[in-house]
């Protein structure tokens, strides 16, 4: 029997990765979930751009080695429109929170899905603006406390959470649509493969491709961090389920 | 005029692309809409995009997102819908993109946007206003240069006359002095590399590759900014040396202003016109110099009296300056109204100088 060789987990950091020092919380979901998509981008030996928004996932835009544009809030699906259509051999991927695509940034989304922008469109969803410090996105869902639903998401005040992928999915220029999570290893493992299958059709040229990622924000659910992976299994998992949305036939 | 007959929004549209423009996006709205048509038709066969827009706002981030690759790239609309671009116009300022924007105004309401913008932080657009279609196709060159010379977004004021109306023109090709390499472009090529760019108005950089922070960039930017006011002012002076009267003007209007100039000095008025062509930077060297000895400075400008106020502030004496303008839209307030007419101007004029209108 042989002694495992030891490791720090820095060792581990992805190439791409310009620096493994972070400011995020504690607990917080958007580390795991942006590797493995690095992980991807290597594996897939890309050269893509990045199209970030703004959120806590900006820190990510900053220290990843990936061209990089920082848009406007809600904003980077039309901004990547611009650099795909000069740059149609170039993956261009965009980095957005659900406060910024699915609550500002509605609008710019739905339009380049269907137009069939050929770009992999990312979504980091943990149901709250986790940058300004918890308050209520387009996702947050029924009964989810925030600072600005105080005692939990009421529909008759605040109305009813956004099911973005649900959404996608039926529009026609919308090539793939997929929903993953990262609150547990075998989440991490299935959203891997949901990110390589979005990559590897926007290079076929197939159409918008998208994948939302659920992730843990302890600090803006005000959750012991501990219990971030089981908060959001039974809160945003719950609501919106996981899972492949619409994909082309594989042959 | 010799050439092509051809309608001024194409004419824009062949400036553009004869000045290297490779994307467009555009949202309908009257008089703009020509323009994006012809990008649209002519666009594609030259090598580049057109996009319909679903918005302004996404208009002006696609223009942003295509200039981040190197491209020449424009957008635009009129005043109503480059309000909704303002925070994409101090987006393109603080992250030094280049982008042309065509305001095909609905008339001359739009002077305080154009000059003082209603996005946030220190930047200017350097602002344009021709007077007539052949002068568009200059500026629409002239601008592109511009942009990336100070890699900057800048504006064409046009309008619906010159949007609208058809002349026989040539587009040629303009030359300017060579700018400098895009190497800020993003192209994918620097990925993985470990000195991967980055395009951001906070201007963080990457870890590898710390850039200057907001405080620096931004001061930067404003120094420039400075230094575009020194060097770009542009400014049309008709016989000013000896004027009494001074009437200054911009765009189309000037058109109406310098024919009533003729008309005054046969009747031995000593008139002479200004018209800023930059209404950003503003003349204000050369307005202060034009109007040393008047006895009056008249503004006719259509709107509540907005350029006014840069004329106030550079005229030789600030007393004389009068405001001979006024708010004059159409019934379907889509075009400019009764006072944009030689009438209506001699009589204003005329007025302001203490003279009764005669016969003529």
């Amino acid at each position: 029997m042989t002694t495992p060789a030891m490791h720090l987990v820095t060792e581990f950091k992805p190439k791409l990765l310009q620096s493994a020092e972070h400011v995020l919380c504690p607990g917080c979901g958007h580390f795991v979930a942006w590797r493995t998509v690095l992980d991807v981008v290597t594996e897939l030996e890309l050269k893509p751009i990045l199209l970030a928004g703004h959120g806590c996932y900006t820190q990510l835009m900053v220290q990843t080695d990936l061209d990089s544009l920082q848009c406007l809030h809600g904003r980077a699906p039309a901004a990547a429109t611009g650099v795909k259509r000069m740059l149609p051999g170039t993956p261009v991927i965009t980095l957005q929170g659900d406060g910024d695509m699915v609550t500002e940034g509605l609008h710019e989304v739905l339009h380049a899905a269907s137009r069939g922008e050929k770009i992999t469109a990312l979504l980091l969803n943990n149901g709250v603006f986790g940058d300004t410090g918890g308050h209520m996105t387009a996702t947050t869902v029924v009964g989810q406390r925030t600072k600005t639903s105080l005692e939990g998401r009421d529909p008759d005040v605040h109305g009813h959470p956004i099911d973005i992928a649900r959404l996608l999915a039926q529009i026609d220029g919308a090539a793939y649509v997929a929903r993953g999570a990262v609150n547990s290893p075998g989440m991490v493992e299935r959203t891997r493969r949901m990110v390589r299958r979005a990559l590897e059709l926007q290079l076929e040229g197939a159409g918008f491709t998208f994948v939302e990622i659920l992730t843990m924000c302890p600090t803006g659910w005000f959750v012991p961090t501990p219990q971030g992976p089981d908060y959001l299994r039974d809160s945003l998992m719950e609501r919106f389920g996981i899972g492949e949305h619409k994909a082309p036939a594989t042959s | 005029m010799t050439g092509r007959l051809l309608q001024g929004s194409e004419a824009i549209a062949d400036a553009a692309i004869a000045a290297g423009c490779r994307f467009f996006a555009g949202y309908p709205f009257t008089p703009f809409t020509e323009l994006l048509e012809n990008m649209a038709r002519k666009l594609p066969a030259a090598g580049g995009a057109c996009v319909n827009a679903a918005s302004e706002i996404e208009a002006v981030n696609m223009a942003l997102g295509a200039a981040a690759t190197g491209t020449r790239s424009a957008t635009g609309s009129c005043g109503q819908g480059l309000a909704l671009m303002q925070e994409g116009v101090a987006e393109l300022a603080l992250n030094e993109l280049p982008v042309v924007l065509f305001n095909m105004a609905r008339g001359q309401q739009d002077y305080f946007q154009a000059t003082r913008g209603g996005g946030w932080g220190d930047y200017r657009t350097i602002a344009l206003a021709p007077k007539d279609i052949p002068e568009a196709i200059e500026h629409t060159q002239l601008l592109f240069h511009l942009a990336d010379r100070y890699r900057t977004p800048v504006l064409l004021y046009g309008d619906y006359v010159i949007a609208h109306s058809s002349v026989g023109v040539e587009i040629t090709p303009m030359e300017f002095p060579p700018t400098a390499p895009k190497d800020w472009a993003l192209d994918g090529s620097a990925s993985g590399t470990g000195q991967a760019r980055q395009i951001w108005t906070w201007a963080m950089g990457k870890p590898n590759t710390p850039g200057p922070g907001a405080s620096a960039a931004w001061q930067r930017i404003a120094d420039k900014y400075a230094e575009i006011e020194r060097t770009e002012a542009r400014y049309e002076a008709d016989r000013t040396e000896d004027a009494d009267v001074l009437i200054v003007s911009f765009g189309t209007t000037s058109v109406f202003v310098d024919r009533l100039v003729d008309e005054l000095r046969e009747a031995g008025i000593r008139a002479g016109s200004f018209r800023p062509i930059t209404l950003w930077p503003f003349p204000g060297d050369a307005l202060e110099e034009a109007s040393r000895g008047c006895a009056r400075v008249l503004v006719y400008e259509l709107n509540a009296g907005q350029m006014v106020d840069d004329v106030r502030m550079h005229a030789a004496d600030r007393t004389v300056v009068r405001s001979i303008g006024g708010v004059s839209q159409d019934v379907s307030g889509m075009r400019q109204g009764d006072l944009l007419s030689i009438e209506a101007l001699r009589r204003r004029v005329l007025d302001a100088v203490g003279l009764t209108v005669g016969g003529s």
